[in-house]
């Protein structure tokens, strides 16, 4: 057989396609370009991720590591095929159990299943976890993946829709969730208009340089097909953007000098057969490499932006009381020195949207966190009037905080306006990982100090933060950890810098916590220490320390609402179980030790200290739809379902009624950004005020008390109070400019305070609380660890959905072993996800959740934020449990076995 | 682009001979190593030849087919001494790339860390070359030449992996170190296979990988091991002697040192494992 070009016959889901595919295509290529079946995701490319799992003959494999020549003569199976007319048993589970987040692996991990389940109706979990390894997930921690696989054949009852005033606390699935699990939720590179060609950047291999781009006319000339290339000249407004706009320094496109391996210097837009052809790497551009640093080990003869000498971008601090004198004069001192490493996101969607023109409007649909800013951004990058630029975000297949900034916004942008067509950009996972923001290296020091009796007296930390190119949220990161360094335990005195500096590492931005896990993992290894000092249990000596009620943090706010001591009442059980349990494996003798770690958090929801409010609509047309404009980004965690659930609430209608619009910025007020921990609280907050507004409307109207029971039956509503009913006919009200003929629109913005020179202040309204127990057996001859249990108690303040908040707990956890184990981002080494490791599904520990309820006075319903907080006391609890187990005292991240065996020698 | 799926081996001899062919198998490597959609240059596919998938017999031993997955060695039916190879099999990147990937395949891509290597050396392997005009047949250990680099004649292909009788005795194990449970790459492996006579080492093979340039046997340290007790076999293993034909390399995965401990650790466990297996049937 010999196949120069020509089509190729496969059978898909039963049925018999022709496609003019090459034979060597990757069959991931084929199904989702080809066949249009873009229920298939391509992750990496390289059989590392597992995204693109489909069966062929049945057996599972990766899409884009089989040849279209090979997959021509077999059965092939997506996720389309066992959708059928609806969710299958498999896919009903995955919802039942919240097994789908973001959405971006779960297709994969469908089919992976199902190849399983085909052989093995009832799985052990250990089955389980052999079928799905190769898939990676980022946001659920796998536990609610394996739970809905080994209880596929379980057959679900309809769900009990909750009533008006019970969906807040109300275990419901994700009301985003079926096209997550049928394969037709649209994420960045799933939506192709038609006409639309296809972008790709030309990147820096280089860590610093300057560059001449050569004659590209005649070099695009040479290609195939019409190629047009774009440079930062052909930029129409400002080449410059940033998150924080004082710190605005980033260029869409390096004019003539890049800070960064992998920054983009020209765009090339073509269709997308011509792209194919051409050989990138022969664009002409002439490198002028610079010296140039990637580590804060390295001090640099030339600072990277002219304005920030000593490549300083900015120092937070925060001070209060006398903290030399109390620890000249305390009981116990103990000190202590860290080093993290970069962490890369490593969502498993690459970013990828598409930009077109619709009359003097463009559009953009892609991957993101942040419509709003999206949309401000790109307008300035391209010239053009804020309005004239609608952000439609697409399906975000896992963000966690890189997905905050600018990538491939401005360059389909401009590619979509000078030709005019619809323009479309796919990362690949190389140029993902090289080009996007990381979390902070960190360097940083500790002394903290207790009395005889345990009680903390004073406290100084020191941090230097990696901040890389470009300021992105580094600002955020220099300013959060001094608030947060203490932990949240009572320190009367205090001294906190931290400084963000740059480097030519890749630009370190938001990543879950904001710098805030970095710190947590000095503070609570230097704990242990104290502890032990004062001669107390390490879990009663956090206790002895924890905030509460009333008691001034170190920025010299009177907290209220806090949670930390109740999180740790509810571990006290759980820590002498696994105490005794450690004791008992570690009394066998051998080569393995158990030991058992505890570390806490507190982190404020929102914005520091700066204005971040969120807007809801929520309308009734004439008809009787129910809508509500939710614009906060669910990049996963479940922000669509829990607005939801506190608007169904307070309005006083069922949620199955309510009809989600957006987010888009034509479409839904401005939420914010997914960031911070702040939807559910801020956007939540906003949907409670809309939802009593309109409430208050129809009782006015009505002239019902305020008990009255609301039913919206097809046009009319009705408003019942004991025996009184009153009937809106809703098609007789006036329709207002959006169309509706009841509506309400609220805003809230949290009340703070801007942190004075000393850092004092009221940086949040709003703090969330947790503590995690991890236990763990240390390998003592090999260096490796294993982590079997972690037990996770969460102060929520009021629990609006179970389900997803165990759900954020468990990838939290995952993403929190993965910092403390595996986890290493080196520039130019590690720019895939076989050399970049995170967690799979064979590395996680059975979690336990535990949800506390103390209400926050200002939260809606009383409730807090938990997304960030769930992941900060993950790597320290760990660490802390290695010392336990093992004596070892790590003080650099990740604690790779070679780093664990050196350090349990160090203690011999 | 030019892609040839034959269906007999002298079809693909043939095309071969023409050079400047890239030989595709399961593909686990090769795609990785491009970011084009489409596998790029001539391409032989030798995936439809019937003849090179599957193992068999021979006159005097077995004969892994050229195309045999990582599934097939999972699911065949093959003698104890084999056992090490079933465990690198199912630890194998994941169950997609166990499903595609093929032995021979990790062979001709001759990573340092190739989880084939070790066993098939301990195994004494033979790899089957063959071209348009000739049949030759290399120990493995000649057959990898450096990282990334074999005897392979750009007009041959490998047909088999050959496993002598004398070699297929007696029982094996394999341990694989890696920072994570699945879709690893190793930081160091070691495989053992022993042959075992009333409870004395007869005749010992040890490989391990990972820790030098091409997986590596230890014959000063088999030399030692054999006619000693098994069950003191494992306490017998002194690192020197595991480190002396080793040049492991620093890498983000650990550091050289550690390779050395880690190789020596995992051939004690090994040992130990075969050892305890052995008074478990006695």
């Amino acid at each position: 057989m010999n196949r120069p070009f020509g089509s190729l016959t496969f059978t898909v889901n039963g049925e018999r396609r022709t496609a003019a595919a090459a034979p060597g295509r990757r069959l991931s290529e084929v199904l989702r370009e080809d066949l249009k079946l873009f229920g298939t995701k391509v992750g990496c490319d390289a059989g590392d991720c597992g995204a693109c799992t489909v069966l062929l003959d049945g057996a599972p494999v990766c899409a884009c590591l089989t040849p279209a020549a090979r997959a021509s003569g077999a059965e092939i199976t997506t996720v389309e095929g066992i959708s059928g007319q609806g969710a299958n048993a498999l896919q009903r589970s995955f919802l039942r159990h919240g097994a789908a987040q973001c959405g971006i692996c779960t297709p994969g991990m469908l089919m992976a299943a199902s190849a399983l389940l085909a052989e093995t109706p009832h799985p052990t979990r250990a089955e389980v976890e052999d079928a799905i390894g190769g898939v990676l997930c980022r946001c659920t921690g796998y536990t609610k993946i394996v739970d809905a696989i080994c209880d596929a054949a379980t057959v679900d009852a309809d769900e009990a829709i909750p009533e008006p005033g019970r969906a807040v606390g109300a275990r419901i699935e994700r009301l985003d969730g079926r096209p997550k699990v049928v394969g037709t939720e649209v994420f960045g590179a799933d939506y192709l208009p038609q006409g639309a060609m296809d972008v790709r950047a030309i990147r820096s291999p280089h860590h610093a340089a300057s560059f001449t781009i050569g004659d590209t006319v005649s070099w695009a000339a040479q290609a195939p097909g019409k190629v047009q290339v774009f440079t930062a000249a052909d930029i129409p407004g400002i080449n410059c953007f940033g998150t924080i706009p004082p710190f605005a320094d980033q260029p869409a496109m390096a004019a003539s000098r890049v800070r960064l391996r992998g920054e983009a210097i020209a765009i090339v837009v073509a269709e997308t057969a011509t792209l194919d052809e051409i050989d990138l790497s022969s664009f002409p551009v002439t490198w002028h490499p610079e010296p140039c640093f990637v580590s804060l080990d390295t001090e640099p003869d030339a600072p990277l932006h002219e304005t920030r000498p000593d490549n300083l971008l900015i120092t937070g601090f925060v001070q209060t009381g006398d903290v030399d004198a109390a620890l000249a004069n305390t009981a116990h001192v103990a000190s202590g020195e860290f080093e993290t490493s970069y962490v890369e996101h490593a969502y498993i969607e690459p970013e990828a949207g598409v930009a077109w023109p619709e009359g003097h409007t463009l559009c953009i649909q892609a991957c993101t966190q942040a419509p709003v800013m999206d949309r401000d951004d790109t307008a300035r990058i391209l010239g053009l009037p804020e309005e004239k630029v609608r952000i439609i975000p697409a399906a975000a297949g896992g963000g966690f905080g890189a997905k905050l900034d600018l990538s491939l916004q401005p360059l389909i942008g401009l590619a979509a306006l000078k030709t005019g067509r619809p323009c479309r950009m796919i990362y690949s996972r190389a140029e993902s990982m090289m080009s996007t923001t990381k979390r902070h290296p960190a360097k940083m020091t500790a002394r903290i100090g207790c009395d005889a009796g345990g009680k903390i007296t004073g406290m100084v930390f020191d941090g230097d933060f990696n901040t890389g190119a470009y300021a992105s949220w580094g600002p955020t990161v220099a300013v959060r950890v001094p608030v947060h360094a203490s932990g949240p335990y009572k320190t009367p005195a205090y001294r906190a810098k931290a400084r963000a500096k740059h480097t030519n590492g890749p630009t370190a931005g938001a990543f879950r916590g904001f710098g805030v896990p970095q710190a947590a993992i000095l503070q609570e290894t230097v704990y242990d220490d104290l502890a032990e000092k004062a001669g107390l249990d390490r879990l009663a000596f956090r206790r002895l320390n924890a905030l509460q009620d009333g008691d001034r943090s170190v920025c010299g706010q009177e907290l209220h609402g806090v949670g930390i001591a109740a999180c740790l009442d509810a571990l006290r059980t759980p820590w002498h179980r696994a105490l005794d349990r450690a004791a008992e494996f570690n009394a066998a003798g051998g080569q393995a030790r158990r030991g058992v770690g505890i570390a806490s958090c507190w982190y404020g929801c929102g914005n520091t200290g700066l204005p971040n409010p969120s807007t809801i609509r929520i309308g009734i047309t004439p008809d009787g739809t129910l809508n509500i404009h939710q614009g906060a980004t669910d990049i996963g965690q479940g922000a669509n379902t829990v607005v939801t659930q506190i608007a169904a609430d307070a309005l006083g209608l069922p949620i199955a009624q309510f009809e989600l619009i957006g987010p888009d910025t034509h479409l839904t007020p401005d939420c914010g950004k997914t960031s911070a921990s702040r939807q559910t609280y801020i956007t939540g907050k906003a949907a409670l005020l809309a939802a009593q507004a309109l409430r208050r409307d129809i009782l006015a109207r009505s002239n019902m008390g305020e008990d009255a029971r609301l039913r919206l039956h097809g046009r009319t509503l009705v408003i019942t109070d004991g025996t009184a009913s009153h009937d809106i006919h809703l098609a007789d009200l006036p329709e207002n400019p959006h169309g509706y003929v009841l509506s309400a629109e609220e805003t809230y913005d949290p009340p703070t305070e801007g942190l004075d020179e000393n850092g004092q202040g009221k940086p949040y309204a709003v703090y969330g609380y947790g503590a995690q127990i991890a236990e763990v057996e240390v390998d003592m001859v090999l260096g490796t660890v294993k982590v079997h249990n972690m037990t996770a108690a969460h102060d929520v303040g009021r629990v609006v959905n179970p389900m997803l908040a165990e759900g954020q707990i468990e990838g939290g956890i995952a993403q929190g072993l993965g910092m403390a184990l595996m986890e290493e981002y080196i520039p130019g080494r590690t720019e895939n996800l076989h050399d970049y490791l995170i967690p799979t599904a064979g590395d996680m520990p059975s979690i336990e959740s535990i949800l506390i309820e103390v209400p926050d006075p200002e939260g809606p319903m009383g409730l807090k934020g938990l997304g960030e907080h769930v992941l900060i006391p993950t790597a320290p609890a760990i660490l802390n449990a290695i010392r336990h187990a093992s004596g070892a005292r790590i003080t650099r991240l990740p604690a790779l076995p070679h780093r664990v065996l050196a350090a349990i020698r160090a203690t011999r | 682009m030019t892609y040839h799926r034959p269906t007999n081996v002298d079809e693909a001899l043939g095309i071969l001979a023409d050079g400047g062919f890239c030989v595709a198998a399961g593909c686990t490597d090769l795609y990785p190593a491009t970011t084009a959609k489409a596998l790029p240059g001539p391409v032989l596919d030798i995936t439809a030849i019937p003849a090179l998938r599957g193992i068999s017999r021979t006159g005097d031993g077995w004969r892994i087919g050229a195309t045999t997955t990582w599934t097939d060695i999972v699911t065949a039916d093959l003698p104890p001494a084999f056992d090490c190879l079933k465990l690198a099999a199912r630890e194998i990147g994941s169950v997609q790339i166990q499903t595609a990937g093929t032995v021979a395949g990790n062979l001709c891509t001759a990573s340092p860390a190739a989880d084939a290597v070790p066993c098939l050396l301990t195994l004494d392997a033979q790899v089957e070359l063959r071209s348009a005009t000739s049949t030759r047949v290399l120990p493995l250990s000649r057959f990898l030449t450096g990282p990334r680099q074999t005897a392979r004649a750009p007009g041959e292909l490998v047909t088999a992996i050959l496993v002598a009788d004398g070699s297929a005795r007696g029982t094996s194990h394999f341990l694989k170190l890696g920072a994570r449970k699945y879709l690893v790459i190793s930081i160091a492996m070691a495989a053992v296979r022993l042959e075992i006579d009333r409870g004395v080492i007869a005749r010992a093979a040890l490989a391990i990988g990972a820790c030098s340039p091409v997986a590596t046997r230890l014959p000063d340290l088999e030399r030692i091991l054999t006619g000693q007790s098994l069950d003191r076999a494992a306490a017998s293993v002194v690192e020197d002697q595991v480190a002396a034909p080793l040049t492991p390399i620093d890498d983000m995965r650990g550091d050289a040192a550690y390779r050395v401990d880690a190789a020596t650790e995992l051939l004690r466990r090994s040992l130990a494992a075969l050892a305890s297996a052995a008074r478990e049937t006695a």
